[in-house]
């Protein structure tokens, strides 16, 4: 019978949850790596027992770690994120020039056909990839490179590549988004960079239509249509329908369009998901209710999911990559809180379940679906 | 032979219980301490210090013999009681953070 299993990142630790395909009743195995912030744990889509993880510190940086049996046992591996050349500076909050210094991981991405290929989306905003299972690790610097990249800015999160998607039907093409410098294309794999960022409106900038500055917080895309792009910004949940090269606002009737986390159906390209957040000064949700809401329709049309969840009494936000979808029918759908609880709806998000609720703050949430 | 005690993290990334014992050929230095233990230990390699510039991170210190060595030069050499074994280098993550 198939399972999922759900990779949990947490400030202090990884947790690996696993279920049958009912996804009612879970095993639960952690804290792996106690202590240290787990920022990102993604699997190989190309051998789901190949999974990656990054695992760094205050005290003690940045390391990699691999596993090859599904999360039981893990390795680590290099861990040597150097920038292509002299760095060079970006921009500071107060609008200083100030050098690029390599931070931590935000995001990992295997390859959609090789476990040895990984991409790694780091603070400052970098690109680096590796071919031989996470031992080395080079930057693809056409993207910092790009004659943008001294105008970058950090968000208030920091300088963060934390979006990677991999086009199914292209391998020459990737997209990536930057806090807050925007989304960016490639259609060399990676070796040129353009900024797609059209449509994209930013009052807290100078020039609010602006070709980079604009703080992006997640981006998803369906496999079946990889030219459909939605986006979660600072402010506005947007749509693109040309592969990024325009963007339209589909916030619509959201009860707010602050927010971090967007997914997609696993069945339904049109059918998002996104949970709105008060505001950018206060992150929890708002009226103490936690509600994502879908939309049917691609945007526009929302409504508000709350069996399950709790609605009084709740501050807490779900931050960027602590949403994923598994591939069962029906679709189930998975969120992690900074209050330490995982969601899980087996229902495409009618219903909902905590798996558990007690985990320290979840940084980014993934989910494998096992045959 | 020196001795060295980790941080607990990174004893338990290297998987090592208790002090590190290191027989160090040339001057017992802290860069000549910290390469013996990225030798031995290559997955502790940029978590003491920086892949790059080789400094030590900023929340670690080097304590020896009651002694705050952390700013001195990475080339002085260790106390002679570090040397000889009688007293360890203590590599101590910063009391720092909530």
């Amino acid at each position: 019978m198939s399972g999922v299993r759900v990779l949990v990142g947490t400030r202090k630790g990884a947790f690996i949850l696993t279920s049958d395909g009912k996804r009612e009743r879970w095993d639960i195995s952690g804290p792996h790596f106690a202590g240290w912030e787990m920022y990102h744990v993604k699997g190989s889509p190309a051998d789901p027992k190949r999974l990656y993880a990054s695992q760094c510190s205050g005290w003690f940086g940045q390391l990699i770690q691999r596993s090859n049996d599904g999360g039981k046992t893990w390795e680590p591996v290099g861990n040597k994120f150097v920038y292509d050349g002299v760095p060079g500076t970006h921009q500071w909050y107060d609008g200083t020039p100030h050098p690029w210094e390599f931070k931590r991981v935000w995001h990992l991405e295997p390859s959609l056909n090789d476990p040895d290929t990984v991409y790694a989306g780091v603070e400052d905003a970098a690109l680096f990839r590796t071919t031989d299972g996470g031992q080395n690790w080079e930057e693809l610097s056409g993207l910092r490179k790009h004659g943008s990249g001294p105008h970058w800015q950090p968000g208030a999160g920091g300088m963060c590549l934390h979006t990677i998607i991999l086009d199914p039907s292209n391998p020459n093409r990737i997209f990536i988004a930057i806090s807050a410098a925007g989304a960016f294309r490639s259609d060399d794999a990676g070796k040129t960079w353009k900024p797609i960022n059209q449509g994209l409106r930013s009052e807290h900038i100078p020039d609010p239509t602006a070709e980079v500055g604009h703080c992006v917080h997640h981006v998803a895309m369906h496999g079946s249509r990889p030219k459909v792009l939605f986006m979660q910004k600072h402010w506005d949940v947007m749509r693109s329908d040309d592969g990024g090269d325009s963007w339209k606002e589909v916030s619509g009737n959201l009860p707010t369009d602050f927010g971090f986390v967007i997914d997609v159906h696993a069945h339904e390209p049109e059918t998002i998901y996104v949970v709105p957040i008060k505001s950018d000064s206060e992150h929890f949700v708002p009226d103490g209710k936690l509600r994502v809401y879908r939309s049917r329709s691609g945007g526009n049309e929302w409504e508000a999911l709350t069996k399950g969840l709790p609605q009084s009494n709740c501050y807490v936000n779900v931050l960027r990559d602590a949403m994923a979808v598994d591939s069962l029918d029906k679709c189930g759908v998975y969120f992690g809180t900074t209050g330490g609880q995982v969601y899980a709806s087996a229902d495409a998000g009618d219903n909902w379940s905590p798996i558990v609720r007690d985990l320290p703050g979840v940084l980014s949430v993934e989910v494998q679906t096992l045959p | 032979m020196i001795r060295v005690v980790l941080p607990a993290h990174l004893r338990g990334l290297a998987r090592v219980r208790g002090e590190v014992e290191l027989d160090i050929t040339g001057p017992a230095t802290q860069r000549s301490v910290v390469d013996a233990i990225e030798a031995r230990y290559p997955m502790l390699q940029g978590t003491i210090r920086d892949h790059v510039t080789q400094k030590r991170r900023p929340f670690l210190r080097f304590f020896a013999c009651a002694e705050d060595l952390s700013h001195e030069s990475p080339d002085a050499p260790l106390p002679d009681a570090v040397v000889s074994g009688v007293e360890p280098l203590l590599i101590i993550g910063a009391i720092a953070g909530g």
